[in-house]
């Protein structure tokens, strides 16, 4: 679609609507923001099942590392860290498929596209409420999971500390590919090639935090670094992945 | 002054002028290489420490360095696109994908060389090894994503995104490898003080052997973009007169 007939296309939309007596411009951004945070957890709530497999596909990837290295508790303890961190990883990387799937097939991608309110806080928001379902019940299982592998109950804490810091940034990561490949007919590989990389430095951090908390030493550099690319990808992720939901739903 | 920037862009004016280049680039690339490589394999003294081993570096640095500078030239032709719209842009990125997914390929293959009878080990999970093999996945993620498109348009504009999502985080990716693990020695600095620790009888060969892969690099960019050329602006006249042009010859 071309500029000329995407602004035309909107301001018909707004007509249709001031026609109906709803004057567009006068919901504020964060009355959009936080009905579309609302909407996304109600249906995610109504479709337990969705809930449901991140954290079962988290429990199964956990409990392989145990079955193909060793059921040595000393050996367990060395990759414990390691071992949640990269499971935590390929769950996140899973449920990301229905951040904008859903939305996209039925056509309320595009309604979110049209609308004024800047298309930055309306991914952020759909990027909480998806941390939110996949994400955060990840973090609050991950430390039974470390138990299993036998993680020194020092470390405990940073690897919960560090999973709610960093999985936020798998999901905006992620949300980059999904928005670029949400058009496409196969997605599931291609998504995972594109986003894997990019959360190399997620992965790195975290679970050496987690190692070196189990070994005593000092943690601030770790925890400041996970901070710093917090920070970086909630501010830049969201309008990459806007841009790139321009460019797929056309 | 913007002139000769959009002039650039047009693929028909990109096309008659890369092939008055090329044929200067192949004398230039022949000259620099056959000097280079006589120098490097037959003059080049032996190192004190690794002896003929040394030579694979004016085989492993040239290429290396320049698989570095693939992801930066791709996120500036994927700025193009996305600001000006410039196809030409679009169509280095796309040829530029598979030529610096070839030579990180051939960086990592000739370090596992160097490294075999250095290190007694084809392969090590070292600080730069990694964010090379890192940097692999991020470019065959790129060129995936592009096959993956169907129109052309779109693709270019997806790829254009995805490439500066990746030069954002080639650094990063960068940095936090080389916090995680460190074996490789540490790049050594080519400035010609005295106390420099290659002397110019090593350093200069090297610097003609990066010239020379410079060249190849931008030569086989430009035999690539102009077989894309050729491809996308198959339906204009200009390319119809071309082909019809090339038949009669």
């Amino acid at each position: 679609m071309s500029e000329a007939s995407k602004t035309s296309h909107s301001s018909l939309f707004k007509k249709e609507l001031g026609a109906l007596g709803v004057d567009q411009e006068q919901v504020s951004t964060f009355a959009a923001f936080s009905a579309t945070l609302r909407r996304d957890l109600l249906i995610a709530l109504k479709r337990r099942n969705d809930l449901l497999n991140p954290l079962m596909f988290f429990l199964i990837v956990v409990s392989l590392f145990p079955l193909g290295v060793s059921s040595d508790p000393q050996e367990l303890t060395r990759i414990a860290a390691g071992a949640v961190w990269v499971s935590a990883l390929l769950a996140s990387m899973l449920s990301l498929d229905n951040l904008f799937r859903a939305d996209y097939e039925d056509g309320s991608l595009e309604q979110l596209l049209l609308s004024p309110q800047p298309l930055y806080f309306m991914v952020l928001a759909k990027n909480i409420s998806h941390w939110l379902i996949s994400g955060l019940p990840v973090v609050l299982l991950a430390p039974l999971l470390a138990y299993m592998l036998y993680l020194p109950a020092d470390a405990y804490w940073t690897l919960v500390l560090t999973l709610l810091l960093g999985t936020p940034v798998l999901s905006l990561f992620g949300a980059i590919g999904v928005a670029l490949t949400v058009g496409l007919g196969s997605r599931g590989l291609i998504l995972a090639v594109i986003v894997l990389p990019l959360t190399v430095p997620v992965l790195i951090i975290g679970a050496k935090a987690v190692t070196d908390a189990s070994l005593g030493l000092p943690l601030g550099m770790h925890f400041s670094l996970m901070g710093a690319l917090l920070a970086l990808s909630l501010s830049l992720a969201p309008l990459a992945s806007a841009a790139a939901l321009k460019i797929s739903v056309n | 002054m913007w002139q000769w920037f959009f002039r650039l862009g047009s693929p028909k004016w990109f096309y008659e002028m890369s092939g008055k280049w090329l044929p200067w680039l192949f004398v230039l690339m022949t000259a620099l290489l056959s000097v280079g490589i006589v120098w490097a394999l037959l003059y080049v003294p032996q190192d004190y420490q690794q002896g003929d081993t040394i030579r694979i570096m004016y085989v492993h640095v040239p290429v290396a360095s320049i698989s570095l500078a693939c992801f930066p030239l791709m996120a500036v032709a994927g700025i193009i696109t996305l600001v000006w719209k410039m196809k030409l842009a679009d169509m280095v990125a796309k040829c530029a994908a598979p030529i610096g997914a070839w030579f990180t390929a051939v960086a990592l293959a000739t370090g596992a060389i160097w490294g075999q009878p250095i290190w007694g080990t084809w392969w090590a999970w070292d600080a730069r090894l990694t964010s090379m093999l890192i940097q692999f996945f991020l470019l065959i993620g790129v060129i995936a994503l592009r096959s993956a498109i169907e129109s052309t348009d779109a693709a270019a504009k997806a790829c254009a995104l995805l490439s500066i999502v990746g030069a954002i985080n080639v650094p990063i990716i960068k940095y936090s490898v080389e916090w995680w693990n460190t074996l490789h020695q540490p790049a050594s600095n080519f400035s010609m003080a005295e106390d420099s620790p290659m002397g110019p009888e090593i350093w200069v060969p090297l610097v003609i052997m990066i010239f020379a892969v410079y060249c190849f690099f931008v030569i086989s960019l430009i035999l690539s973009t102009r077989n894309e050329i050729l491809e996308r602006e198959r339906r204009s006249q200009w390319v119809v007169d071309l082909i019809a042009d090339e038949r009669t010859n």
